[in-house]
Protein backbone atom coordinates (compact mmCIF):
# COMPACT_ATOMS: atom_id res chain seq x y z
CA UNK A 1 0.00 0.00 0.00
CA UNK A 2 0.98 3.63 -0.30
CA UNK A 3 0.43 6.32 2.32
CA UNK A 4 -2.74 8.40 2.40
CA UNK A 5 -2.43 11.87 0.84
CA UNK A 6 -0.47 14.49 2.73
CA UNK A 7 1.10 17.89 2.18
CA UNK A 8 4.86 17.93 2.19
CA UNK A 9 7.12 20.60 3.67
CA UNK A 10 10.92 20.46 3.54
CA UNK A 11 12.36 23.20 5.77
CA UNK A 12 16.09 23.96 5.79
CA UNK A 13 16.40 25.22 9.39
CA UNK A 14 15.14 24.18 12.81
CA UNK A 15 13.26 27.51 13.13
CA UNK A 16 11.41 26.89 9.85
CA UNK A 17 10.59 23.35 10.96
CA UNK A 18 9.23 24.59 14.30
CA UNK A 19 7.03 27.18 12.63
CA UNK A 20 5.76 24.57 10.16
CA UNK A 21 4.90 22.38 13.16
CA UNK A 22 3.14 25.24 14.90
CA UNK A 23 1.15 26.07 11.74
CA UNK A 24 0.01 22.49 11.17
CA UNK A 25 -0.85 21.69 14.79
CA UNK A 26 -1.93 18.15 15.62
CA UNK A 27 -2.17 17.12 11.99
CA UNK A 28 1.56 17.16 11.32
CA UNK A 29 4.26 14.54 11.68
CA UNK A 30 7.95 15.03 11.15
CA UNK A 31 9.87 12.54 9.05
CA UNK A 32 13.54 11.84 9.73
CA UNK A 33 14.89 8.76 7.95
CA UNK A 34 11.35 7.47 7.53
CA UNK A 35 12.40 3.91 8.34
CA UNK A 36 9.78 3.56 11.07
CA UNK A 37 7.31 6.20 9.92
CA UNK A 38 6.91 5.11 6.29
CA UNK A 39 5.91 1.52 7.16
CA UNK A 40 3.30 2.99 9.53
CA UNK A 41 1.96 5.35 6.85
CA UNK A 42 1.95 2.62 4.23
CA UNK A 43 -0.09 0.35 6.46
CA UNK A 44 -2.39 3.38 7.04
CA UNK A 45 -1.97 3.05 10.79
CA UNK A 46 -1.50 6.80 10.76
CA UNK A 47 -2.48 9.43 8.21
CA UNK A 48 -1.06 12.88 9.06
CA UNK A 49 -2.19 15.77 6.87
CA UNK A 50 1.25 17.36 6.77
CA UNK A 51 4.67 15.72 6.68
CA UNK A 52 7.61 17.89 7.68
CA UNK A 53 10.86 16.48 6.30
CA UNK A 54 13.91 17.15 8.49
CA UNK A 55 16.22 15.73 5.80
CA UNK A 56 17.30 19.14 4.48
CA UNK A 57 18.33 20.63 7.82
CA UNK A 58 22.11 20.25 7.75
CA UNK A 59 22.47 21.64 11.28
CA UNK A 60 20.83 18.50 12.68
CA UNK A 61 23.45 16.20 11.19
CA UNK A 62 26.88 15.39 12.59
CA UNK A 63 28.83 14.31 15.65
CA UNK A 64 31.04 16.54 17.80
CA UNK A 65 33.26 16.41 20.85
CA UNK A 66 31.97 18.74 23.54
CA UNK A 67 34.47 18.23 26.33
CA UNK A 68 32.85 15.80 28.73
CA UNK A 69 30.26 14.58 26.23
CA UNK A 70 29.87 13.39 22.65
CA UNK A 71 27.02 15.19 20.92
CA UNK A 72 25.11 13.38 18.17
CA UNK A 73 22.82 15.43 15.90
CA UNK A 74 19.32 13.97 15.68
CA UNK A 75 19.52 13.48 11.90
CA UNK A 76 22.84 11.63 11.94
CA UNK A 77 22.26 8.25 10.29
CA UNK A 78 22.81 4.96 12.08
CA UNK A 79 25.58 4.21 9.54
CA UNK A 80 27.41 7.46 10.36
CA UNK A 81 27.14 6.83 14.10
CA UNK A 82 28.39 3.28 13.57
CA UNK A 83 31.49 4.48 11.68
CA UNK A 84 32.33 7.42 13.95
CA UNK A 85 35.69 7.21 15.79
CA UNK A 86 34.64 9.63 18.57
CA UNK A 87 31.58 7.55 19.41
CA UNK A 88 33.64 4.37 19.28
CA UNK A 89 36.22 5.78 21.68
CA UNK A 90 33.99 7.54 24.22
CA UNK A 91 30.61 5.82 23.91
CA UNK A 92 31.50 2.32 22.76
CA UNK A 93 28.15 0.94 23.88
CA UNK A 94 26.41 3.15 21.31
CA UNK A 95 28.69 1.83 18.54
CA UNK A 96 27.97 -1.75 19.59
CA UNK A 97 24.21 -1.20 19.77
CA UNK A 98 23.81 0.74 16.52
CA UNK A 99 25.66 -2.00 14.65
CA UNK A 100 22.81 -4.31 15.69
CA UNK A 101 20.02 -2.04 14.39
CA UNK A 102 18.13 -3.52 11.43
CA UNK A 103 20.21 -4.03 8.27
CA UNK A 104 22.69 -1.97 6.23
CA UNK A 105 20.07 -0.37 3.96
CA UNK A 106 17.97 0.78 6.91
CA UNK A 107 21.06 2.02 8.75
CA UNK A 108 21.90 4.19 5.72
CA UNK A 109 18.64 6.12 6.12
CA UNK A 110 17.42 5.62 9.68
CA UNK A 111 18.60 8.25 12.15
CA UNK A 112 19.83 8.26 15.73
CA UNK A 113 17.28 10.90 16.77
CA UNK A 114 14.45 9.27 14.83
CA UNK A 115 14.98 5.92 16.51
CA UNK A 116 15.02 7.49 19.99
CA UNK A 117 12.03 9.75 19.27
CA UNK A 118 10.12 6.74 17.96
CA UNK A 119 10.66 5.04 21.35
CA UNK A 120 9.81 1.52 20.26
CA UNK A 121 10.34 -0.52 23.46
CA UNK A 122 12.16 -3.08 21.29
CA UNK A 123 14.38 -0.40 19.69
CA UNK A 124 18.07 -1.00 20.22
CA UNK A 125 19.22 2.51 21.10
CA UNK A 126 17.01 3.46 24.05
CA UNK A 127 18.51 1.20 26.71
CA UNK A 128 22.11 2.12 25.84
CA UNK A 129 21.18 5.84 25.89
CA UNK A 130 19.51 5.37 29.28
CA UNK A 131 22.39 3.34 30.70
CA UNK A 132 24.86 6.04 29.65
CA UNK A 133 22.75 8.89 31.15
CA UNK A 134 22.25 10.56 27.77
CA UNK A 135 20.66 14.00 27.68
CA UNK A 136 18.12 14.95 25.05
CA UNK A 137 18.12 18.48 23.64
CA UNK A 138 14.61 19.44 22.57
CA UNK A 139 13.74 22.61 20.65
CA UNK A 140 10.37 24.35 20.82
CA UNK A 141 8.99 27.78 19.99
CA UNK A 142 10.04 28.98 23.46
CA UNK A 143 13.67 27.86 23.06
CA UNK A 144 15.47 24.66 23.90
CA UNK A 145 15.39 22.44 26.97
CA UNK A 146 17.45 19.47 28.01
CA UNK A 147 15.79 16.32 29.31
CA UNK A 148 17.57 13.50 31.14
CA UNK A 149 17.19 10.01 29.65
CA UNK A 150 15.36 8.92 32.82
CA UNK A 151 12.62 11.49 32.03
CA UNK A 152 12.72 11.18 28.23
CA UNK A 153 11.13 7.75 27.81
CA UNK A 154 7.56 8.05 29.05
CA UNK A 155 5.72 5.00 27.71
CA UNK A 156 5.33 2.78 24.64
CA UNK A 157 6.18 5.01 21.64
CA UNK A 158 5.92 8.07 23.89
CA UNK A 159 8.69 10.47 24.89
CA UNK A 160 8.98 13.86 26.56
CA UNK A 161 8.97 15.52 23.10
CA UNK A 162 5.72 17.54 22.76
CA UNK A 163 3.78 17.76 19.49
CA UNK A 164 5.20 21.20 18.69
CA UNK A 165 8.80 20.27 19.55
CA UNK A 166 11.78 18.64 17.86
CA UNK A 167 14.63 16.56 19.15
CA UNK A 168 17.76 18.32 17.91
CA UNK A 169 20.67 16.47 19.50
CA UNK A 170 21.63 13.88 22.07
CA UNK A 171 24.53 14.38 24.51
CA UNK A 172 26.28 11.22 25.66
CA UNK A 173 28.59 11.72 28.66
CA UNK A 174 31.98 10.20 27.84
CA UNK A 175 32.88 6.81 29.23
CA UNK A 176 36.41 6.74 27.90
CA UNK A 177 38.29 3.54 28.63
CA UNK A 178 35.17 1.60 29.64
CA UNK A 179 34.44 -1.77 28.08
CA UNK A 180 31.04 -2.23 26.46
CA UNK A 181 28.90 -4.84 24.83
CA UNK A 182 25.36 -5.07 23.42
CA UNK A 183 23.94 -8.59 23.58
CA UNK A 184 20.88 -8.94 21.36
CA UNK A 185 18.72 -12.04 21.24
CA UNK A 186 16.81 -12.57 17.97
CA UNK A 187 15.38 -15.53 16.12
CA UNK A 188 15.73 -14.17 12.59
CA UNK A 189 18.14 -11.77 10.88
CA UNK A 190 17.74 -7.98 10.94
CA UNK A 191 14.93 -7.79 13.45
CA UNK A 192 14.01 -6.16 16.71
CA UNK A 193 15.30 -7.98 19.76
CA UNK A 194 13.21 -10.37 21.82
CA UNK A 195 15.37 -9.07 24.68
CA UNK A 196 18.69 -7.24 24.50
CA UNK A 197 21.11 -6.01 27.14
CA UNK A 198 23.59 -3.15 26.91
CA UNK A 199 26.44 -3.21 29.40
CA UNK A 200 29.29 -0.78 30.02
CA UNK A 201 31.84 -1.44 32.74
CA UNK A 202 34.98 0.14 34.10
CA UNK A 203 37.47 -2.48 35.14
CA UNK A 204 40.49 -1.58 37.28
CA UNK A 205 43.02 -4.35 37.86
CA UNK A 206 40.48 -7.12 37.26
CA UNK A 207 37.85 -5.54 39.54
CA UNK A 208 34.69 -3.87 38.27
CA UNK A 209 34.66 -0.34 39.69
CA UNK A 210 31.60 1.05 37.85
CA UNK A 211 28.86 -0.59 35.82
CA UNK A 212 25.88 0.40 33.67
CA UNK A 213 23.28 -2.07 32.47
CA UNK A 214 20.34 -1.19 30.20
CA UNK A 215 17.48 -3.54 29.30
CA UNK A 216 15.73 -3.53 25.91
CA UNK A 217 12.17 -4.85 25.51
CA UNK A 218 11.71 -5.65 29.20
CA UNK A 219 8.90 -3.13 29.70
CA UNK A 220 7.06 -0.29 28.00
CA UNK A 221 10.24 1.83 28.08
CA UNK A 222 13.96 1.08 28.19
CA UNK A 223 14.99 0.11 31.74
CA UNK A 224 18.11 0.20 33.85
CA UNK A 225 19.10 -2.76 36.01
CA UNK A 226 20.32 -0.67 38.95
CA UNK A 227 20.42 -3.64 41.33
CA UNK A 228 22.77 -5.47 38.95
CA UNK A 229 24.88 -2.33 38.55
CA UNK A 230 25.27 -2.03 42.33
CA UNK A 231 25.95 -5.74 42.79
CA UNK A 232 28.73 -5.64 40.17
CA UNK A 233 30.73 -2.86 41.82
CA UNK A 234 33.76 -4.23 43.66
CA UNK A 235 33.39 -7.68 42.11
CA UNK A 236 36.05 -9.47 40.06
CA UNK A 237 35.17 -9.76 36.38
CA UNK A 238 34.76 -13.53 36.61
CA UNK A 239 31.97 -15.75 35.36
CA UNK A 240 30.93 -16.69 38.89
CA UNK A 241 30.77 -13.17 40.29
CA UNK A 242 29.02 -11.74 37.21
CA UNK A 243 26.53 -14.63 37.15
CA UNK A 244 25.57 -13.89 40.76
CA UNK A 245 25.19 -10.15 40.13
CA UNK A 246 23.17 -10.73 36.93
CA UNK A 247 20.60 -12.88 38.73
CA UNK A 248 18.50 -9.85 39.62
CA UNK A 249 18.34 -8.45 36.05
CA UNK A 250 14.66 -9.35 35.65
CA UNK A 251 13.51 -7.89 38.97
CA UNK A 252 11.00 -5.08 38.77
CA UNK A 253 10.61 -5.44 35.00
CA UNK A 254 7.34 -5.82 33.13
CA UNK A 255 8.22 -7.53 29.85
CA UNK A 256 5.67 -8.32 27.15
CA UNK A 257 4.33 -11.80 26.42
CA UNK A 258 4.05 -12.65 22.74
CA UNK A 259 4.74 -15.42 20.24
CA UNK A 260 8.48 -15.06 20.86
CA UNK A 261 8.15 -15.83 24.54
CA UNK A 262 6.17 -15.00 27.67
CA UNK A 263 7.18 -12.59 30.39
CA UNK A 264 8.83 -15.24 32.60
CA UNK A 265 10.89 -16.48 29.67
CA UNK A 266 12.06 -12.92 29.02
CA UNK A 267 12.92 -12.37 32.70
CA UNK A 268 15.08 -15.47 32.60
CA UNK A 269 16.61 -14.43 29.29
CA UNK A 270 17.51 -11.06 30.80
CA UNK A 271 19.68 -12.72 33.47
CA UNK A 272 21.49 -14.88 30.89
CA UNK A 273 22.06 -12.02 28.46
CA UNK A 274 23.17 -9.68 31.25
CA UNK A 275 25.85 -12.14 32.28
CA UNK A 276 27.04 -12.49 28.68
CA UNK A 277 26.96 -8.74 28.06
CA UNK A 278 28.85 -7.83 31.24
CA UNK A 279 31.49 -10.52 30.73
CA UNK A 280 32.02 -9.45 27.11
CA UNK A 281 32.18 -5.79 28.17
CA UNK A 282 34.71 -6.56 30.90
CA UNK A 283 36.81 -8.61 28.51
CA UNK A 284 37.35 -5.60 26.25
CA UNK B 1 2.32 17.90 -6.50
CA UNK B 2 5.93 18.60 -5.69
CA UNK B 3 8.66 19.20 -8.23
CA UNK B 4 11.69 16.97 -7.95
CA UNK B 5 14.99 16.81 -9.83
CA UNK B 6 16.87 13.55 -9.63
CA UNK B 7 19.63 11.84 -11.51
CA UNK B 8 18.79 8.21 -12.16
CA UNK B 9 21.34 5.88 -13.76
CA UNK B 10 23.24 8.88 -15.05
CA UNK B 11 20.29 10.73 -16.65
CA UNK B 12 18.69 13.84 -15.18
CA UNK B 13 14.92 13.93 -14.65
CA UNK B 14 12.61 16.73 -13.51
CA UNK B 15 9.10 15.61 -12.56
CA UNK B 16 6.04 16.63 -10.59
CA UNK B 17 5.15 13.89 -8.14
CA UNK B 18 2.64 13.37 -5.38
CA UNK B 19 4.54 13.65 -2.08
CA UNK B 20 3.24 10.24 -1.04
CA UNK B 21 4.75 8.49 -4.04
CA UNK B 22 7.37 5.93 -3.00
CA UNK B 23 10.75 6.08 -4.73
CA UNK B 24 10.31 2.53 -6.04
CA UNK B 25 7.02 3.48 -7.73
CA UNK B 26 8.62 6.57 -9.24
CA UNK B 27 11.38 4.41 -10.70
CA UNK B 28 9.06 1.74 -12.00
CA UNK B 29 5.94 3.63 -13.04
CA UNK B 30 7.32 7.03 -14.08
CA UNK B 31 10.72 6.10 -15.43
CA UNK B 32 9.84 2.56 -16.58
CA UNK B 33 12.80 1.14 -14.66
CA UNK B 34 11.10 -2.11 -13.79
CA UNK B 35 14.41 -3.81 -13.00
CA UNK B 36 13.87 -2.67 -9.43
CA UNK B 37 11.12 -4.82 -7.94
CA UNK B 38 8.82 -4.83 -4.90
CA UNK B 39 8.85 -8.02 -2.88
CA UNK B 40 7.09 -7.12 0.35
CA UNK B 41 4.94 -4.58 2.14
CA UNK B 42 7.06 -4.29 5.26
CA UNK B 43 10.51 -3.07 4.14
CA UNK B 44 11.97 -6.43 5.06
CA UNK B 45 12.93 -8.18 1.83
CA UNK B 46 15.43 -5.83 0.18
CA UNK B 47 14.28 -6.69 -3.39
CA UNK B 48 13.83 -2.94 -4.02
CA UNK B 49 17.40 -1.98 -3.02
CA UNK B 50 18.94 0.87 -5.03
CA UNK B 51 21.81 3.25 -4.30
CA UNK B 52 21.17 6.86 -3.32
CA UNK B 53 24.37 8.95 -3.49
CA UNK B 54 26.28 5.68 -3.57
CA UNK B 55 24.75 4.04 -0.47
CA UNK B 56 22.19 1.23 -0.52
CA UNK B 57 18.63 1.99 0.55
CA UNK B 58 15.28 0.23 0.29
CA UNK B 59 13.44 2.25 -2.34
CA UNK B 60 10.05 1.10 -1.01
CA UNK B 61 10.90 2.84 2.27
CA UNK B 62 11.75 6.21 0.84
CA UNK B 63 9.57 8.89 -0.74
CA UNK B 64 10.40 10.10 -4.24
CA UNK B 65 10.43 13.67 -2.84
CA UNK B 66 13.21 12.64 -0.45
CA UNK B 67 15.35 11.82 -3.50
CA UNK B 68 15.07 15.39 -4.80
CA UNK B 69 18.56 16.68 -5.59
CA UNK B 70 20.13 13.26 -5.18
CA UNK B 71 21.61 10.62 -7.42
CA UNK B 72 19.96 7.21 -7.72
CA UNK B 73 21.52 4.11 -9.25
CA UNK B 74 19.37 1.09 -10.04
CA UNK B 75 20.37 -2.35 -11.25
CA UNK B 76 19.68 -1.03 -14.76
CA UNK B 77 22.46 1.51 -14.45
CA UNK B 78 25.26 -0.90 -13.59
CA UNK B 79 26.33 -2.17 -17.01
CA UNK B 80 28.74 0.13 -18.83
CA UNK B 81 28.95 0.10 -22.64
CA UNK B 82 27.18 -3.24 -22.81
CA UNK B 83 29.57 -4.82 -20.27
CA UNK B 84 27.95 -6.27 -17.17
CA UNK B 85 29.19 -5.00 -13.80
CA UNK B 86 31.62 -7.52 -12.20
CA UNK B 87 29.03 -8.37 -9.54
CA UNK B 88 26.38 -8.98 -12.22
CA UNK B 89 28.86 -11.19 -14.04
CA UNK B 90 29.64 -13.14 -10.87
CA UNK B 91 25.91 -13.71 -10.18
CA UNK B 92 25.59 -15.03 -13.73
CA UNK B 93 28.67 -17.25 -13.55
CA UNK B 94 27.89 -18.69 -10.11
CA UNK B 95 24.22 -19.14 -10.99
CA UNK B 96 23.32 -17.12 -7.91
CA UNK B 97 19.63 -17.16 -8.66
CA UNK B 98 16.68 -19.48 -8.90
CA UNK B 99 13.50 -17.52 -9.68
CA UNK B 100 15.59 -14.33 -9.81
CA UNK B 101 13.15 -12.10 -7.97
CA UNK B 102 15.58 -11.14 -5.20
CA UNK B 103 18.49 -10.73 -7.65
CA UNK B 104 18.35 -6.97 -8.39
CA UNK B 105 18.34 -6.18 -4.67
CA UNK B 106 20.99 -8.79 -3.90
CA UNK B 107 23.27 -7.35 -6.58
CA UNK B 108 22.80 -3.76 -5.39
CA UNK B 109 23.45 -4.70 -1.77
CA UNK B 110 26.45 -6.87 -2.71
CA UNK B 111 28.01 -3.90 -4.49
CA UNK B 112 27.45 -1.71 -1.42
CA UNK B 113 29.00 -4.41 0.76
CA UNK B 114 32.07 -4.72 -1.47
CA UNK B 115 32.48 -0.93 -1.59
CA UNK B 116 32.70 -0.96 2.21
CA UNK B 117 34.72 -4.13 2.53
CA UNK B 118 36.48 -5.34 -0.64
CA UNK B 119 37.57 -8.63 0.97
CA UNK B 120 34.68 -9.85 3.11
CA UNK B 121 34.70 -13.19 4.93
CA UNK B 122 31.78 -15.56 4.36
CA UNK B 123 30.26 -14.39 7.64
CA UNK B 124 30.66 -10.73 6.70
CA UNK B 125 28.91 -11.43 3.40
CA UNK B 126 26.00 -13.14 5.15
CA UNK B 127 25.69 -10.28 7.67
CA UNK B 128 26.07 -7.66 4.95
CA UNK B 129 23.16 -9.23 3.06
CA UNK B 130 20.95 -9.68 6.11
CA UNK B 131 18.43 -7.15 4.82
CA UNK B 132 17.89 -9.15 1.61
CA UNK B 133 15.69 -12.22 1.63
CA UNK B 134 15.75 -14.93 -1.02
CA UNK B 135 12.42 -16.71 -1.05
CA UNK B 136 14.01 -19.59 -2.98
CA UNK B 137 16.70 -19.69 -0.25
CA UNK B 138 19.51 -19.82 -2.76
CA UNK B 139 21.90 -18.09 -0.38
CA UNK B 140 24.77 -20.48 -0.96
CA UNK B 141 25.47 -19.44 -4.54
CA UNK B 142 24.77 -15.79 -3.73
CA UNK B 143 27.58 -15.89 -1.16
CA UNK B 144 29.78 -17.64 -3.74
CA UNK B 145 29.04 -14.93 -6.29
CA UNK B 146 30.06 -12.19 -3.87
CA UNK B 147 33.27 -14.08 -3.06
CA UNK B 148 33.94 -14.49 -6.79
CA UNK B 149 33.34 -10.81 -7.47
CA UNK B 150 35.63 -9.88 -4.57
CA UNK B 151 38.35 -12.17 -5.92
CA UNK B 152 37.96 -10.76 -9.40
CA UNK B 153 38.28 -7.21 -8.16
CA UNK B 154 41.62 -7.85 -6.48
C1 LIG C 1 12.72 -3.95 8.50
C2 LIG C 1 13.11 -3.04 9.64
C3 LIG C 1 13.87 -3.55 10.68
C4 LIG C 1 14.24 -2.75 11.76
N1 LIG C 1 14.98 -3.30 12.74
C5 LIG C 1 15.32 -2.55 13.81
C6 LIG C 1 16.08 -3.10 14.87
O1 LIG C 1 16.49 -4.26 14.85
N2 LIG C 1 16.39 -2.31 15.94
C7 LIG C 1 16.01 -0.99 15.98
O2 LIG C 1 16.33 -0.31 16.96
N3 LIG C 1 15.30 -0.43 14.99
C8 LIG C 1 14.96 -1.17 13.90
N4 LIG C 1 14.23 -0.58 12.89
C9 LIG C 1 13.84 0.85 13.00
C10 LIG C 1 14.96 1.78 12.55
O3 LIG C 1 15.96 1.83 13.56
C11 LIG C 1 14.51 3.22 12.30
O4 LIG C 1 15.57 3.85 11.65
C12 LIG C 1 14.25 4.07 13.50
O5 LIG C 1 13.38 3.44 14.40
C13 LIG C 1 13.56 5.38 13.11
O6 LIG C 1 14.47 6.31 12.65
P1 LIG C 1 14.08 7.21 11.41
O7 LIG C 1 15.13 8.25 11.32
O8 LIG C 1 13.87 6.38 10.24
O9 LIG C 1 12.74 7.91 11.94
P2 LIG C 1 11.33 8.12 11.23
O10 LIG C 1 10.76 6.83 10.80
O11 LIG C 1 11.43 9.20 10.22
O12 LIG C 1 10.53 8.70 12.48
C14 LIG C 1 10.13 7.88 13.56
C15 LIG C 1 9.27 8.69 14.53
O13 LIG C 1 10.02 9.65 15.24
C16 LIG C 1 9.57 10.96 14.99
N5 LIG C 1 10.78 11.78 14.86
C17 LIG C 1 11.85 11.48 14.06
N6 LIG C 1 12.81 12.41 14.23
C18 LIG C 1 12.35 13.30 15.14
C19 LIG C 1 12.91 14.49 15.73
N7 LIG C 1 14.14 14.90 15.42
N8 LIG C 1 12.17 15.16 16.64
C20 LIG C 1 10.93 14.71 16.98
N9 LIG C 1 10.36 13.60 16.45
C21 LIG C 1 11.06 12.90 15.55
C22 LIG C 1 8.74 10.87 13.73
O14 LIG C 1 7.73 11.85 13.71
C23 LIG C 1 8.16 9.48 13.84
O15 LIG C 1 7.05 9.47 14.69
C24 LIG C 1 13.86 -1.36 11.78
C25 LIG C 1 13.12 -0.84 10.73
C26 LIG C 1 12.73 -1.65 9.66
C27 LIG C 1 11.92 -1.06 8.56
S1 LIG D 1 10.03 -4.28 -1.35
FE1 LIG D 1 11.37 -2.96 -0.33
S2 LIG D 1 12.08 -4.18 1.25
FE2 LIG D 1 10.64 -5.50 0.34
S1 LIG E 1 16.10 -16.54 -6.41
FE1 LIG E 1 14.01 -16.62 -5.95
S2 LIG E 1 13.87 -15.15 -4.39
FE2 LIG E 1 15.97 -15.37 -4.57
Amino acid sequence: MIPAKFDYVAPTSVEEALSALADAGDDAKVIAGGQSLLPVLRMRLNAPEVIIDLGRIDALRGIRDDGDAIVIGAMTTHADVQADPLVREHATLITKAVTEVADPQIRHRGTFGGALAHADPAGDLGAPALALDAEFVIAGSGGTRTVAASDFFVDLFTTAIEDDELLTEVRIPKKTGWGAHYEKFVRVAHQWPIVAIGAAVKVDGGTISEARVGLTNMGSTPLRATSVEQALVGQPATDEAVRAAAASAGEGTNPPSDLNGDADYRRHLATVLTRRAVLAAAGG
Amino acid sequence: MTKIEVTVDGAKYADDVEPRMLLVHYLRERLGKTGTVVGCDTSNCGACTVHVDGRSVKSCNMLAVQADGHEVTTVEGLAQDGELHPVQKAFHECHALQCGYCTPGMIMQSIDLLNDNPNPSEEEIRTGLEGNLCRCTGYHNIVKAVQTAAGGAQ
